[in-house]
């Protein structure tokens, strides 16, 4: 009797065991991992409200949000999309760099024609070539490359601003101008990319491919900007303490100098307005200028980062639904002070900064002047390969390893050479 | 009384010793069956059955991947989406019009890597030594806060690397702390880490900053080592302060010596960590060394193609050198150990 009862209590005891593990694999929300670079708490802190909010809405999904560095996206996601592993989602800025991993989320998005209205120019940018329908996410926030002053040193220097045309010389004459005048140590300071490089070679007349659209990085309009940025670093126009400070292809960015009101015309672009709102603060009026002209341009670059899915299913297409939607973008847009890639959006900005508000009109106002080959270039799918050419040749120019000669001969070179080795051949 | 106090420890011993003996059974089990099927003389290798499978999994098999690595091309990381073999990587390499000149190379990048690294052993290691026997043969005197002085050396070798590339930086940065110094007695500024002829110098500096307390710690020990008589009977003979330290001191302090230089050669050659923090291998690449080529073309190339099957080439030369280094290493250390047994 005994026996049996204990066999029963046991029976009794695994049928509830099982029902639970059943019941809590069944009701068990689905977890979704996003990857996220955000520039600082203006963007992180944002974008984990909306999570947050989506988590509470949506008990069946579960967001899971890694906030990481920038060179996390640029070097350590690569190689875990390559392993087979990385996230479900990722805010990506090589755009089409990763789009053999992208997942199409077409049959999992509520409305693909909101996607196609919405974000229709820069769906390309993450498809592969050839393809013309995938959805594989959405532009969080677009950006133009161009310059800013710091309109303080300006005033102070008793020397007009420049206006629309000006050239790229006649920006680094005033800027020289204000510096000597002001005792400013840098008159001018670039970001080290070669992005940022890319817009005012174009306006120089570069254009990046031949005539069959095939990379050729090289050509008179390259060489003049390269060469005038070569210049302008042994002249000390720009310092050698900025560029220098790294090697290869690494990104730099002469914030610190910047907010020191250490230089006078900074080359960046659309991504610092918030960032300058929150650092420069009332120190100095900075303000952003349209981009100089070359001959045959006055171009800045077009880029952006975009919420690209690894993986497709109903949760993640469920949550770029959220995220994508313009009640969301419209704040997340509104809150970092950056220019939609949403074509249709109205933004409330959530700033008083008279600099951040002229800003965002001066960048804004700049996307209808942006030349096609920047558009194309900012399309292709090799176009980091460019980017990282030229500015680990030019940064070794500009130390004296390599004439500018051999530094453009190099540039075509490792263009050519990783080429082969991404394609064969 | 002194009875019963024995017989309590001894049987809380009994009791403390009830989980030993169980375990200790419990392993007799299992190896009782299995050194009777092997023999008495073959067990050690089961016992170092478990480190040899990690030795194996975390250095023999990705050793070996490495290897196929070198051999292989594409963009891809999966062998099986890789084209192979080919010795196109090795080929590159060492595709060079001069080697003496690294801009007549394919890979310049690597060749600059590899003299920037010659460079930088060389004087490192060097200088390495010269101050580290300078610091332990001052600090093996009866000088005051002896022990004090001997802790503030070492204390740089328990810094992370990265941690020490960042303190350096804020002191060296172009606004950084050393030259608000060299600025508030009116001289001009210095770009120690942004101008290429100091690049390498405050690099090298910091290296020695950093490990220099570990090898002074092996020549105390030699130097303490030294029987003290052959001292008193050097100053019997009035042999003079210098005379001793180059025909008794440093002599003695040879075998010790030669632990140091390879050694630090070892790890000079794998610098990267500090350094990357430090300067980024710039200005251009003139402080970048092998480590770095290896790390930037395998896993940071910022959008570029992630070149593996290069990088794999890259390391299995750095690895031949190390390979080198080591075998020089056991060489002398085992010379040392057979001169001892004949005296």
């Amino acid at each position: 009797m005994n026996f049996k009862f204990i066999l029963k209590a046991i029976s009794v005891a695994l049928v509830s065991f099982s029902l639970t593990l059943i019941s809590a694999v069944s009701f068990a929300a689905t977890d979704v991992r996003i990857m996220w670079y955000g520039d600082g708490d203006k963007e992180n802190v944002p974008i984990a409200a909306q999570i947050d909010e989506f988590n509470a809405a949506n008990p069946d999904i579960n967001v899971i949000l890694d906030i990481v560095p920038y060179d996390a996206i640029m070097n350590t996601l690569p190689i875990q999309l390559a392993a087979g592993e990385g996230p479900d989602i990722a805010r990506v800025t090589d755009l089409g760099g990763l789009n053999k991993y992208y997942a199409d989320i077409t049959p999992y998005v509520a409305d693909p024609s909101y996607y196609e209205k919405s974000f229709g120019p820069f769906l390309n940018w993450y498809r592969k070539p050839g393809d013309t329908t995938s959805i594989h996410g959405f532009h969080s926030t677009m950006t133009v490359t161009g310059p800013y002053v710091n309109k303080t040193l300006f005033e102070q220097a008793g020397v007009d601003l420049l206006g629309p045309g000006a050239t790229w010389e006649e920006w680094a004459a005033v800027s020289i101008e204000v510096a000597e005048k002001t005792g400013t140590p840098i008159p001018m300071a670039w970001d080290r990319s070669g992005h940022r490089v890319s817009g005012p070679a174009i306006s120089m007349g570069a254009k990046y491919f031949d005539s069959n659209g095939d990379p050729k990085l090289v050509d008179d309009g390259l060489k003049a900007m390269t060469q005038m940025l070569y210049d302008w670093h042994q002249a000390g126009t720009m310092s050698k303490d900025l560029w220098g400070s790294v090697s290869g292809s690494k990104y730099h960015a002469p914030n610190d100098w910047w907010n020191a009101a250490e230089v006078v015309f900074m080359m960046s672009g659309s991504w610092q307005i918030g960032r300058f709102a929150n650092e420069v603060g009332d120190d100095f009026d900075w303000w952003a200028v349209p981009a100089p002209c070359g001959p045959a341009a006055c171009t800045g670059m077009p880029g952006g980062n975009a919420l690209l899915a690894f993986n497709a299913n109903p949760a993640v297409g469920k949550v770029m639904d959220y995220l994508s939607s313009k009640e969301q973008l419209s704040s997340f847009i509104g809150q970092v002070l950056a220019i939609p890639g949403h074509l249709d959006l109205q933004v409330d900005y959530q700033t008083d900064d008279p600099n951040a508000k002229h800003a965002l009109n001066t960048f804004a106002g700049a996307v209808p002047t942006i030349d096609q080959v920047a558009f194309d270039l900012q399309a292709h799918v090799d176009n980091r390969i460019m980017f990282n050419a030229i500015i680990s040749r030019l940064g070794q120019a500009i130390v004296g390893e390599m004439t500018m000669e051999e530094a453009w001969t190099r540039m075509d070179e490792d263009v050519e050479k990783q080429l082969k080795e991404k394609y064969g051949g | 009384m002194e009875n019963i106090r024995n017989q309590t420890k001894i049987f809380f011993l009994r009791i403390l010793n009830i989980p030993f003996a169980f375990l200790m059974h419990a392993i007799d089990l299992i190896m009782w069956p299995i050194q009777k099927i092997i023999g008495v003389r073959n067990m050690p290798y089961i016992f170092l059955l478990p480190n040899l499978i990690f030795f194996g999994l975390f250095v023999i098999i990705p050793l070996g991947a490495n290897f196929f690595f070198s051999l292989s091309s594409g963009d891809e990381l999966l062998f099986a989406e890789r084209e192979l073999p080919t010795t196109k990587q090795y080929d590159q390499l060492f595709d060079c019009e001069s080697y003496l000149n690294p801009n007549t190379c394919t890979e310049d990048f690597f060749w600059r890597g590899v003299y920037n690294t010659i460079f930088f052993v060389v004087f490192q290691v060097g200088l390495m030594i010269f101050f580290s026997v300078l610091t332990a043969v001052i600090l093996n005197k009866k000088i005051i806060g002896r022990g004090f002085f001997r802790s503030v050396f070492f204390f740089p070798v328990l810094l992370s690397p990265v941690v020490v590339g960042l303190i350096w930086q804020w002191i060296l940065l172009k606004n950084g702390a050393f030259n608000a110094i060299i600025e508030s007695y009116g001289g001009d500024k210095i770009s120690f880490l942004t101008d290429p002829s100091w690049a390498m110098a405050s690099v090298i500096f910091v290296s020695i900053w950093a490990h220099m307390g570990f090898y002074t710690l092996i020549v105390l020990a030699g130097l303490q080592a030294i029987p003290p008589n052959l001292y008193e009977a050097a100053e019997m003979d009035g042999t003079s302060r210098e005379r001793i330290f180059f025909r008794i001191t440093l002599p003695l302090l040879m075998p010790n010596l030669l632990v140091v230089f390879i050694l630090a050669s070892i790890k000079g050659v794998q610098t990267f960590d500090e350094i990357y923090v430090l300067t980024g291998g710039g200005p251009g690449t003139s402080t970048s060394l092998i480590v770095q080529y290896i790390f930037t073309t395998g896993f940071a190339s910022s959008g570029s193609v992630q070149n593996f099957g290069l990088a794999a080439a890259a390391s299995m030369v750095l690895g031949v050198v190390l390979l080198f280094l080591t075998l020089m290493q056991l060489y002398f250390s085992r010379n040392k150990e057979s001169k001892h047994q004949e005296i």
